[in-house]
């Protein structure tokens, strides 16, 4: 990734992972790499936040290390935890000698439990970070990761503060269900990401879907686009466009009309109001106006 | 480019957008990490350090392309003379199309209108430029707003025309059925869109190598999204407004969930407990809880609906409908001077539109006269739904509090008051219209935990985010009780 000079080669290397990122994604990227900032990837469900940094990940040739953000998520699941079993069985296995010998061994590494986030600083090969779905954990836990994101350092109490062998890629992935925190906002790249453009998902598609011929993939881009037009609860996500494409290969359809949409429709909406609604708004079973 | 960045970052905190001086640091940083003379990498590298909320990207394109528009132009033209030359060649033109101009705005249409069909960018730029020459008189040093040259050449060049032109050509032939009709619509429609805002840039482009940007800018802000006025919100504002109002009330609902249950562990968990204790030999080391019961927030909501509030009621339905598509615990009601019940309306799987028709089809919302009437409205709400309103529940009310000079029923709200776990009024007017002519909200006022004046979504949001912060309601029982 050293080799990266311009956000057209990070461009290129997400793409050999089956990442096709539009110029702008690989401009941040680049950005991301060259300023060691956090990219915070905001947008719908569906559109490829997450797989930006599988797909960094993969380019780069680094683990992945995954914070995955839910409710009620505190320091001992994102950071580090004591393993109290281990010390109480330390502790009981040399009785009798004196605390302070005992003090130092118990409070020492081998008895952290490592989370992601100090996985993520000590790990002696660079890695790249995934945070998750962030807007899911409270405000104050976000707290949390300035220090990381910022520094890329934890402190912890009893062993002091430790700093990151290897800088770290950071995504940061946000459904926006609620407004993170400006601190946090400031620290990061702004990445929104909506859904693709007809000739990116058709690219996608192509990508994905090897078999798929050129012109059913352009029209299968056209389709769905008009799908999230319709006001509805869920528009259909990248990756069911791509199990759509894929049923529709695997049913052997040449081309795609009304009827073949409206029995396929429950590949990509989850709900039944919404198909329902998709079918009378797209008018799919009916002959044109003329 | 320093300047152009802080004369940039300027007029974007002007418009409203937060940008602080570390991002710009940021920005600066970055743009030595992009390639300077490709517009899309400037405009990436820019967006993604200064603004960090999707609604202010619209205030950021506009920004971008009055500061940066003349960047990287494209292939062919240069950057010095081409303006120098043109003005005296479109006050020419000018001159002409005050006679001949149908001529030649007729010739342009045709031209324009292959080039759209043929999707050829490059010709529909090069055509753009002569559609700027000939048809939007634009005179150098005349302060005029950029957007009247943009109503200015489609008007003169009879956009709806092409549009529609355009719509049907892409039709023509290949139409089987109406699956077809839509999606070439709505290519044909992306590519009017693609006109029009290329058409847009190019005039602001004229403009700012005219007049500079700073005089430029001040001429196209908007209000961001956040900052409408819901009264007076036109319907293509309110459309985008709309898309915003999903998030909101998950964010309402969320808070009002995380209020209760923060702070409280559930009851201690002995058979757990006792289990990890063994792998500390039996000693009872760390205490096990069960999970505290998850409980949904209990939301009621009563909008007025009537006549003086149509934009601002369709927003709290709105708010209403996504709140109600989320948690099974909301009851919702409309009043005007009559009070019915909506949730049924608004559930789950309900779509909003239909759900507005059943509402002004099938609820009894007027009572006398469809004039507001709050003190009815909450006398209605009393009799029949009293048992609603519980201490667990949080209660809303949605309305300007103008009641037409009929009995306000102060009481009914109090006895609300006090049952609910908490009890917020929102008001769409501007507070200095509060008490003026009918309006009788400080009446209510002291009933209420909390009274808002909420007229834009930015409002909104700030009320839900205190909303969540308040702890008064157990006090409050507590008060109610002695």
């Amino acid at each position: 990734m050293d080799a990266w000079t311009n956000a057209a080669d990070v461009r290129v290397a997400l793409e050999g992972t089956g990442y096709l990122a539009d110029d702008r994604i690989a401009q941040v990227a680049f950005l991301a790499l060259r300023l060691d900032k956090p990219i915070l990837a905001e947008g719908p469900a569906g559109v490829g936040k997450t797989a930006l940094a599988l797909a960094l990940a993969e380019a780069s040739s680094r683990r992945l290390v995954r914070l995955q953000c839910y409710e009620g998520l505190d320091e001992a699941k994102a950071l580090y935890e004591w393993d109290y079993h281990k010390q109480l069985l330390r502790l009981q296995a040399d009785e009798g000698k004196a605390w302070d010998d005992l003090e130092g061994d118990i409070f020492s590494e081998s008895f952290l439990l490592t989370r992601p986030l100090l996985e993520a600083i000590t790990s002696p090969e660079p890695v790249v970070l995934l945070i998750d779905e962030v807007d899911r954990v409270e405000i104050e836990t976000e707290a949390l990761l300035l220090e990381v994101l910022d520094a890329f350092q934890v402190t912890i109490p009893e062993l002091g503060t430790i700093q990151a062998a290897s800088r770290p890629i950071v995504v940061l992935t946000s459904n926006n269900t609620r407004e993170l925190s400006e601190a946090l906002k400031r620290r990061c790249l702004f990445l929104h990401v909506d859904y693709p453009t007809i000739d990116r998902e058709r690219a996608i598609l192509r990508a994905r879907v090897p078999d798929l011929p050129e012109s059913l993939a352009t029209r299968i881009a056209q389709v769905v686009r008009s799908i999230r037009e319709v006001p509805i609860r869920k528009a259909p996500s990248v990756s069911e466009t791509i199990d759509w494409a894929r049923t529709l290969l695997a049913l052997g359809v040449e081309g795609i009309d009304g009827t073949v949409t409206a029995d396929t429709l429950n590949v990509l909406l989850k709900y039944q109001a919404d198909i329902d609604k998709v079918a009378r708004e797209l008018d799919l079973t009916a002959e044109p106006a003329e | 480019m320093l300047p152009t960045l802080t004369d940039f970052v300027a007029e974007l905190r002007a418009v409203g957008v937060p940008v602080s001086m570390v991002e710009t640091l940021d920005a600066a940083q970055a743009l030595r990490h992009a390639d300077l003379a490709d517009r899309g990498a400037v405009k990436a590298t820019l967006g993604a350090t200064l603004v960090k909320n999707a609604h202010h990207a619209a205030a950021f394109d506009t920004a971008f392309d009055v500061f940066f528009g003349l960047l990287a132009r494209p292939e062919g033209e240069t950057d010095d003379g081409e303006d120098e030359r043109r003005p005296p060649d479109a006050a020419a033109s000018e001159a002409a199309a005050g006679g001949a101009g149908d001529g030649e705005a007729g010739e342009l249409f045709d031209a324009l209108l292959d080039a759209l069909l043929a999707g050829d960018g490059e010709r529909l730029q090069d055509l753009i430029r002569r559609a700027v020459d000939q048809l939007s008189g634009l005179e150098p040093g005349r302060p005029v707003g950029g957007r009247y040259y943009f109503y200015r050449v489609m008007r003169r060049l009879d956009g709806d025309r092409l549009a529609r032109m355009l719509r049907e050509a892409m039709q023509a032939g290949d139409v089987e059925e109406r699956l077809d009709e839509r999606v070439l619509a709505e290519s044909a429609d992306d590519r009017m869109e693609q006109l029009r805002t290329e058409l847009r840039r190019e005039i602001v482009r004229r403009l700012v190598a005219d007049r500079g940007p700073q005089a430029v800018a001040r001429t196209l802000r908007t209000p961001l999204i956040d900052d409408i006025d819901l009264m007076h919100a036109t319907r293509e504002e309110l459309e985008r407004i709309e898309r915003t109002i999903a998030p909101l009330a998950r964010k309402l609902a969320t808070r009002l969930a995380q209020r209760r249950r923060r702070g409280r562990k559930g009851r201690l968990d002995v058979r757990r407990t006792i289990r990890r204790s063994l792998a500390h030999g039996g000693v009872l080391l760390e205490p096990q809880f069960k999970p505290p019961r998850k409980s949904k927030p209990e939301l009621v909501l009563l909008c007025d609906v009537s006549g003086s509030m149509a934009t601002f009621a369709r927003f709290t339905m709105q708010l209403t409908f996504a709140v109600g598509s989320q948690f099974s615990r909301v009851r919702s009601f409309a009043f005007i001077d009559g009070l019915d019940e909506v949730t049924d309306y608004f559930g789950p799987g309900a779509d909003f539109h239909d759900a507005m028709v059943r509402m002004g089809r099938e609820a009894k919302l007027v009572w006398r006269d469809g004039h507001s009437d709050y003190g009815n409205a909450l006398e209605q709400f009393m009799e029949r739904y009293s048992d609603v309103v519980s201490p667990r529940s949080t209660v809303i009310i949605t309305g300007d509090a103008r009641n037409n000079y009929r009995d306000p029923q102060v009481g009914l709200l109090a006895e609300i008051a006090v049952t609910a776990r908490s009890l917020f009024w929102l008001n769409p007017e501007a507070r200095r219209y509060w008490d003026t002519g009918d309006s009788v909200m400080s009446m209510y006022e002291p009933s209420v935990d909390g009274l808002y004046e909420v007229r834009t979504v930015r409002q909104l949001e700030r009320f839900i985010e205190r909303v969540a912060l308040r702890s008064g309601p157990v006090a409050k029982q507590h008060l109610a009780s002695i």
